[in-house]
């Protein structure tokens, strides 16, 4: 699967996607694909505030838990509320439907050490 | 297959119980219709055959001990002896309530304590507590101990404990149910405790380590000595995991390593049954500094008279209602009786003895990662079997083979392992078949890769889609909708 | 030793296998020093039939365990279907370990499904685990998981809960750095409603209470706000009483003991714990669950094993790994044996000889049941003699009756707490009072 350039990634296979202020946030293809069939995805609450770096959630298949990391920090104002019926969503769509949350930048320089496409798919190999 | 609640009810399940002799109390009246009954629980009534016939079908699609080996790493599945099924089956046990006055169970009392000093003993400890009824129940004591130990002393900062890369889930469980945190420390190549990494960590924020000896490798700690030095120095102290007592057991002592605390199984080392998940049993022994925060009530000897001292204004409380899984500490006696101190050395050497000569044998047709002298138990990889075969494969094709596969993927540290114990009650015929059977899966993997792929054939049931089991959990009997 | 098949002979070919000539090469790891210190235990073997005959003694020391039960107080003396112990000793249930391999540990995992779904209908509940050590056990776990669930560091627990729950629920609580504030019981020996503190994450009562009292739960969760209802309950009286699930309680917790173990001089026991559905990743310990296999067969596997420990370490929901698997199917085999008639007919010959004895209680003079409380088979009587007394004569007549000392700790005097089951003859009630009554 190709990793999209507009996208950029984090060394624990998160994704953001950056629009003005807001931050969608996803785990990358290779993420999905270590972890297997996703069975279950524990969100954060809209509202919550959270720093960069902190836990934003959790990804769980059969027999492993996978912690996902804000690779920005600010406050959550969105959640992909589909993934608690359709966790599949994850392994399906990484890097479009199956986002996990949206968050509202509180200093848009977080993003400024995060990797790009390439230097993302020269760490995975 | 069927399920219990799959029967249909029959009119014929009187007969269990008299006829009621006093006259007879209208629940409506004697407690309030508040407190009726609204609607009876979906339990079918069955005919005593159709009830036994039931539960010995389900039993046939188990494995037990007495269906052949079983060689679970770190779980020590040894034949359990029928005397002590037997034993915890006299009346004079199985029928003694908790609550009798203490002169009424001196029996009972007499054989915990006299287990109780046959495991300070073992242990080369001064005091024991048979309350914890699992391994894990006898770390979370361990941790109780740690702290109370250090509210004592003021030192209420020590809030980390530090645990191997190799433990076992349980121990970082257990240290946080007590408010610690946890550090792992990395192994070595050696596979043991890295101590430059040790050294590095310990602090004044260090309750203490938590250590499997030998570890979850099945490699004695060479350096134990040292290890429990160094944390003793830092001011803290020593959880030993005696998951696997049974390769030193009659040899050597937890106490004279260091040990602080060091829990027993009971249902692994003295050969008391898993019960296909428990009760176990998973006494604790402790050092000299640690005796006053024991769990009360304690069994303790007056003269000829043994009494429950619920005295101890130091301990840390209760852990469990009564005095710990009794019937078990019945089983574990009858065992260490018959043994002696001359089987307690014979089952070291047995166990030790078992488990090496299987690893050198396999060893050449799995992968060994840490190829040196090994304890009870030792981890094979999976790793570089041809035609994408993985250790899950294999241990799917033991089971059509008719055997219980070893314990995969665990420890952590090694990718696709297999941890094998023997255990000391396989004789040698009985390890070559084993081991010409785990040859025989590595022949296939090269040669019909679809028949691991595909394992199990020959059982109740083939794989399992565990992924849907997760997504959408069916936990009880789905009932058809009433009415 | 006949438990280790080696002989001589395969040992010597197993050390030349290996290219050692000692079997104490094979404990060269271990530190010599160590190894020095080693003290025997000095413990001769034994045979089996002298340990079996020393056992037989040692059991004939416990002479509590031939006496006539009037003991309770989350312990009872019931009776057990044949049956069940039958069941329990086939050793392919006994002897096998944790249900991993799925695939043949079909029986296992079986049974723990209809163990979750017979704990689900006895309590009214929607979700429940595969046990817990014992009740008392359970009851920490379930405080736990309510201060997991709200977060308020501290839990409300009413006074009348069981000695024996309150100890273990205090050391977990200590531990976890959860406050305990206790809530009163009224004239009623029943927890004061009016006395729920706020601010907690949950509220513990135990249902028939230490008393033997049943609670009245009707209306107790909206009392609550959003802390979690946690009740301790006994599982035979449900065979007649409204379940805890019927009031709206978050989590039940209860001691199997009752559905065919032996009292054991208190374990191996069995904690029973149930809970929501929409706190399944809350709940701890073990669960089994349906599903298919690669065929499309039903079959069952461990579910939702992301919770526990060997998956998520530190942040699991609870330690247990071990747990009463066995005693569970002990339970599962008796509810089935018994069915919801027979639990029924149990549960009211129980009510039934209890209250006989109560009301013959009643007629002793100076003699009354301290609490004005509906019971299901346990209840607390004052005498006009002391306590000690009547207790004494009991046990001359041969008779067991709890020592007063336990209810005296928990504010109730010189009373005596007195348990009936279905195994109590109406001449051994007729004989009890007789003693109570001062006639021989």
């Amino acid at each position: 699967m190709a990793y999209p350039t507009t996208f950029r990634y984090t060394k624990d296979h998160e994704w953001v996607e950056i629009e003005g202020k807001r931050a969608r946030i996803g785990i990358t293809d290779h993420a999905q694909a270590e972890l297997g069939d996703v069975v279950f995805v524990e969100l954060p609450s809209v509202g919550a505030v959270v720093k960069k770096g902190g836990q934003l959630g959790t990804v769980e298949s059969v027999k492993a838990v996978s912690d996902v990391f804000a690779p920005v920090g600010g406050k959550v104002v969105e959640v992909n509320k589909e993934l608690e019926t359709s966790p599949e969503t994850v392994n399906q769509s990484p890097h479009a439907d199956g986002w996990l949350a949206v968050i509202e930048m509180s200093d848009p320089a977080d993003a400024n050490d995060l990797m790009d496409a390439a230097a993302y798919q020269a760490l995975i190999g | 297959m069927k399920t219990l609640f799959d029967y249909a009810s029959r009119e014929c399940a009187d007969g269990l119980f008299p006829e009621c002799d006093v006259p007879s109390a209208a629940p409506s009246s004697v407690l309030g219709a508040e407190f009726v009954r609204s609607r009876a629980p979906r339990i079918p009534n069955l005919s005593e055959g159709d009830v036994a016939r039931h539960y010995t079908a389900l039993s046939k699609l188990n494995y037990g001990v007495d269906d052949g080996i079983y060689p679970l790493g770190s779980c020590t599945m040894k034949y359990n002896p029928k005397l002590n099924e037997d034993a915890a089956r006299i009346s004079g046990f199985a029928s003694l309530h908790p609550r009798v006055d203490v002169s009424l169970a001196q029996g009972a009392l007499g054989l915990l304590y006299e287990l109780g000093k046959i495991l300070k003993s073992v242990s080369g400890l001064p005091s024991v507590s048979l309350q914890p009824v699992a391994g894990a129940h006898g770390e979370l004591l361990g941790m109780f101990l740690f702290k109370r130990y250090f509210e004592a002393r003021g030192e209420s900062g020590r809030k980390r404990i530090l645990l191997p890369d190799s433990a076992h889930g349980t121990n970082p469980a257990s240290a946080a149910i007590a408010g610690f945190s946890v550090t792992e420390i990395r192994s070595n190549e050696r596979g043991t405790v890295d101590l430059d990494a040790l050294r590095k960590e310990l602090d004044s924020t260090v309750a203490g380590i938590m250590l499997t000896v030998p570890n979850t490798l099945g490699i004695f700690e060479e350096n134990i000595l040292e290890v429990t030095r160094l944390v003793h120095e830092a001011g803290g102290l020593c959880y030993f995991d005696g998951a696997n007592l049974n390769s030193f057991i009659g040899r050597a002592r937890p106490g004279d390593m260091g040990a602080d605390v060091f829990h027993f199984n009971l249902h692994k080392t003295l050969s008391t049954p898993h019960g296909g998940g428990g009760p176990g049993a998973g006494a604790v022994a402790v050092s000299a500094p640690l005796v006053d925060f024991l769990p009360v009530p304690r069994v303790v000897k007056a003269g000829d008279e043994y009494r429950l001292d619920w005295d101890c204004p130091r301990s840390i409380g209760s852990i469990h209602g009564f005095y710990g899984n009794f019937l078990v500490a019945v089983r574990a006696y009858a065992y260490v009786l018959q043994l002696g101190e001359e089987g307690l050395r014979a089952v070291s050497e047995n166990a030790v003895l078992n488990a090496n000569y299987l690893m050198e044998r396999l060893k050449t047709t799995y992968r060994l990662p840490y190829d040196r002298l090994c304890k009870h138990e030792f981890v094979l990889s999976g790793e570089g079997l041809p035609n994408h075969v993985s250790t899950l494969d294999v241990a799917k094709r033991l089971i059509d083979y008719g055997v219980h596969p070893p314990t995969v993927y665990f420890p952590l540290i090694v990718h696709e392992a297999l941890m094998i114990e023997p255990t000391e009650t396989e004789g040698r015929e009985a390890l070559d078949r084993f081991a010409e059977i785990l040859e025989t899966i590595a022949r296939e993997a090269a040669e019909h890769p679809e028949l691991l792929h595909d394992a199990p054939r020959n059982a109740p049931v083939r794989r399992l889609d565990q992924t849907q089991a997760a997504r959408n959990p069916v936990l009880t009997y789905p009932f058809r909708a009433e009415g | 030793m006949r438990y280790l098949p080696n002989a001589d002979g395969d040992r010597r070919q197993m050390l030349e296998a290996l290219g050692l000539r000692d079997v104490e090469e094979l404990f060269s790891d271990i530190p010599a020093a160590v190894l020095a210190k080693y003290e025997s235990t000095g413990l001769a073997a034994k045979s089996e039939l002298e340990v079996r005959d020393a056992l037989e003694r040692a059991a004939a020391a416990n002479e509590g365990s031939s006496r006539v039960s009037l003991l309770g107080g989350g312990i009872y003396d019931h009776y057990t279907p044949s049956l069940v112990g039958h069941v329990l000793a086939r050793s392919e249930f006994y002897t096998a370990y944790t249900p991993y391999q799925p695939e043949i540990s079909q029986g296992t995992l079986t049974a723990m499904f209809e163990f979750q779904t017979l704990v689900c209908e006895l309590l009214g509940m929607e979700l429940a685990n595969a046990s817990m050590y014992d009740g008392a056990t359970a009851l920490a776990e379930a405080v736990l998981m309510a201060d997991r669930i709200r977060k308020r560091g501290r839990v409300a627990v009413a006074a009348n809960v069981l000695p024996q729950y309150r100890r273990v629920l205090d050391t977990y609580a200590w531990a976890a750095g959860i406050e305990i504030v206790d809530v009163p019981f009224d004239a009623t020996g029943r927890c004061d409603w009016a006395k729920i503190p706020e601010d907690v994450s949950g509220l513990v009562v135990q249902t028939p209470n230490a008393f033997g009292g049943l609670e009245s739960l009707a209306g107790v969760k909206a009392k609550l706000g959003d802390a979690l209802l946690v009740v301790a309950t006994y599982p035979i009286a449900l065979g007649l009483v409204e379940p805890p699930g019927s009031f709206g309680a978050d989590i039940v917790v209860a001691e199997g003991q009752c559905l065919g173990l032996p009292m054991g001089f208190g374990g191996p026991l069995l904690g029973l714990f149930a809970t929501k559905s929409d706190y399944l990743r809350q709940l701890p310990g073990r669960v089994a669950g349906r599903t298919v296999d690669a065929d499309g067969k039903t079959g069952y596997t461990m579910a939702a094993q992301t919770r526990e420990q060997h998956i998520r370490r530190e942040r699991a929901t609870s330690n247990i790994c071990t747990n009463s698997a066995l005693c569970a199917l002990a339970a599962t085999v008796y509810l089935a044996s018994v069915g919801a008639d027979g639990l029924r007919r149990v549960a009211q010959l129980n009510l039934a000889k209890a209250h006989y004895l109560a009301d013959g209680v009643r007629r002793i003079r100076g003699a009354k049941l301290v609490f004005d409380a509906p019971f299901f088979n346990e209840f607390v009587v004052r005498l006009a003699e002391p306590a000690g007394n009547a207790r004494a004569r009991l046990a001359e007549a041969g008779f067991v009756v709890d020592d007063p000392a336990e209810l005296e700790a928990l504010g109730v005097g010189n009373a005596l707490r007195f348990a009936v089951t279905e195994r109590r003859s109406r001449s051994e009630l007729d004989r009890a009072l007789a003693v109570l009554g001062g006639k021989r």
